[in-house]
């Protein structure tokens, strides 16, 4: 009986901690995410008022978050496949060619996971800089000097998405191949040796064996990936600014400038609101789509 | 001559490969090569080609970013708030871990599923919320001591950090002690060990490479942070990123290149050392996660 009740207190004494934690820090605010997208609530003042899903009515005719929202789906699908073809190409390459310095490889690509996207965004603002002194645009006045006209990478509305896509692939293309290279590194090397001897080439041996065997993992990815990209955009936009207008804004930077610096906390919760089903919705509908026969091997 | 054609294709794909491996290896060098180059480089030397090799080396770029642009105290403020986060995360997560991993008791299911649901709750919306909710707990206190405690504090950061890193941290330390034989923590029960002494002194040991995974990833997610620190530090104490934001744009107005690049290096340097220490323990982690925000 002692024992007993020992036990639960032994139980009952790990786990407060981090339910206390856990709840105040993580539960209460997702409520009440929920809670204040239905208030008027202008900011400081203790003025709040319940208006029901008024912001999400203002919100679906709010001409700058259609283009957050365009925005964030642009930087999504681009940056989602291009990282994954990349990655899953390099990881591919790194594991099955017989190549020199493979470890090298590994540890170089992956530096810019470790790096903050402050760093990673203050780089970049130096790989972009307008002026001759602009990494990139140094380079490319090298090859036509006569013809060279500045590139505005952050300030040009047309390339502005493309610049940040870039900064976005770069940091995590090396993520994603290490965490292929692991899935891929454990497929058994008797399932290439046959194919091998039934003739089937490189590429077809990635397409029916490589791929399908690490489809899974490629998959739980996926979804996590999208989750993150819609985070990394924030923070790239938030470092980089959001342009001339805010053509660049995204959806998590819009909700941020209208909580934070416009003070509008109801309106910018029930853009996030907006946001977490969106996110939710697209990994469940990516999820699916994705859905074949498990393999096993 | 068909053996002489393949051959050549061979070596064709060989070289392609080569030069896409060295070409994304480039890509990732040569920028973090010259920011170490600018950092120190004589503020003169940032106009014309960014190419040149810094003719001297300007020490006292990183000097005037300790001192001027204050990178000291933002320096020693990251050391507290990811010092003491990864404390507070390890005290807190390490229990609960092994009892949510070990013990059967009423709504541990129910536990199990909220910290898996807590992997998809996103910091960058609830920071807001955290935000106000911190901010009403200051009005609460200044009406009773005239004085603010919550904001703007770096022991509450922290508590914040070790708060939202709580489910990926679970997640995989629970996992790794389901993986434990039950037969060591039995025996120390039947040893007359008691509850605490058998978590501490068997358990918590055994669980060390599990450990150090967490250790390194949330290491480099509290040093690196950049939206919480800047949301609850409002006041003039800050982190280092939330400080190399606000010395870009000084520095850019200023025209003070070399100092900017110095803090830029005083932020990615501790990280950039510690993953060359353990860039394998790192790699490996990763697969035992699987995951990431």
């Amino acid at each position: 009986m002692n024992k007993k009740k020992e036990k639960r207190r032994f139980i009952a004494v790990c786990l407060a901690p981090a339910i206390i934690l856990f709840t105040v820090f993580m539960i209460i605010p997702t409520l009440n995410v929920f809670w204040m997208s239905t208030l008027k609530w202008g900011g400081l003042s203790a003025n709040k008022e319940f208006v029901g899903l008024n912001n999400f009515k203002i919100l679906f005719e709010d001409m700058n978050f259609i283009q957050a929202l365009q925005n964030t789906i642009f930087l999504i699908v681009v940056v989602t496949i291009v990282t994954m073809v990349f990655s899953i190409l390099f990881a591919s390459i790194l594991v099955r060619e017989k190549v020199k310095g493979q470890n090298f490889f590994r540890i170089i690509f992956y530096i810019p996971n470790i790096l903050s996207v402050v760093v990673i965004a203050s780089i970049f603002t130096a790989i972009y800089d307008p002026s001759t002194n602009g990494l990139l645009n140094s380079i490319e006045s090298l090859f036509r000097p006569e013809t060279w006209e500045t590139t505005k990478y952050l300030g040009d509305p047309n390339i502005m998405l493309y610049a940040i896509s870039g900064a976005m692939i770069w940091q995590a293309i090396g993520y994603y191949m290490v965490m292929y290279m692991a899935s891929m590194s454990s497929i058994p090397e008797h399932l290439y040796e046959a194919a091998s001897l039934e003739g089937a080439g490189k590429i077809k041996q990635f397409f029916s064996i490589t791929l399908p065997l690490i489809w899974s993992n490629i998959r739980t990815t996926l979804t996590f990936f999208i989750i993150s990209c819609i985070n990394l955009s924030f923070l790239f936009v938030k470092v980089f600014g959001s342009g001339p207008g805010g053509v660049s804004e995204t959806v998590l930077s819009y909700m941020y400038k209208q909580a934070y610096s416009n003070a509008s906390y109801g309106y910018g919760m029930a853009i996030g609101v907006i946001i977490f089903l969106f996110s939710f919705v697209l990994s469940a509908l990516v999820s699916k789509a994705t859905e074949r026969e498990p393999l096993e091997f | 001559m068909k053996n002489k054609k393949s051959m050549s294709a061979e070596r064709l794909y060989k070289i392609f490969i080569y030069v896409a491996l060295i070409t994304l290896a480039i890509s990732i060098i040569v920028p973090v090569v010259w920011v170490f180059m600018a950092s120190v480089k004589h503020n003169s030397e940032f106009y014309g080609s960014p190419w040149t090799i810094p003719a001297s080396i300007q020490f006292s770029n990183f000097v005037n970013a300790f001192e001027k642009a204050n990178m000291g105290q933002y320096f020693i403020n990251s050391v507290i708030a990811t010092g003491l986060g990864l404390i507070i995360l390890l005290v807190v997560a390490l229990p609960a871990s092994y009892v949510l991993a070990r013990f059967e008791f009423r709504g541990r299911k129910f536990m199990n599923t909220a910290m898996m649901a807590g992997l998809f709750i996103n910091v960058n919306y609830i920071v807001v919320p955290i935000f106000l909710m911190l901010l009403g707990w200051d009005d609460f206190i200044y009406n009773l001591f005239g004085d603010g405690f919550f904001l703007d504090n770096i022991f509450v950061l922290a508590l914040v950090y070790a708060a939202t890193a709580i489910p990926f941290t679970v997640y995989l330390l629970s996992g790794y002690f389901r993986t434990l034989p039950k037969a060591y923590e039995e025996a120390a029960l039947i040893d007359g060990c008691g509850y605490f002494k058998t978590m501490f002194k068997v358990m918590i040991p055994m669980a060390k490479p599990s450990i150090v995974t967490v250790i390194l990833f949330n290491f480099l997610a509290f040093w690196n942070e950049y939206i919480i620190a800047l949301t609850l530090m409002p006041g003039t104490s800050k982190t280092l990123p939330v400080g190399l934001m606000n010395l870009m744009q000084a520095a850019r107005g200023k025209a003070e290149y070399g100092m900017m690049y110095a803090g830029l290096v005083i932020v990615m340097l501790p990280t950039l050392i510690l993953y060359i220490m353990v860039q394998k323990k790192l790699t490996q982690g990763m697969t035992l996660g699987g995951l990431k925000d």
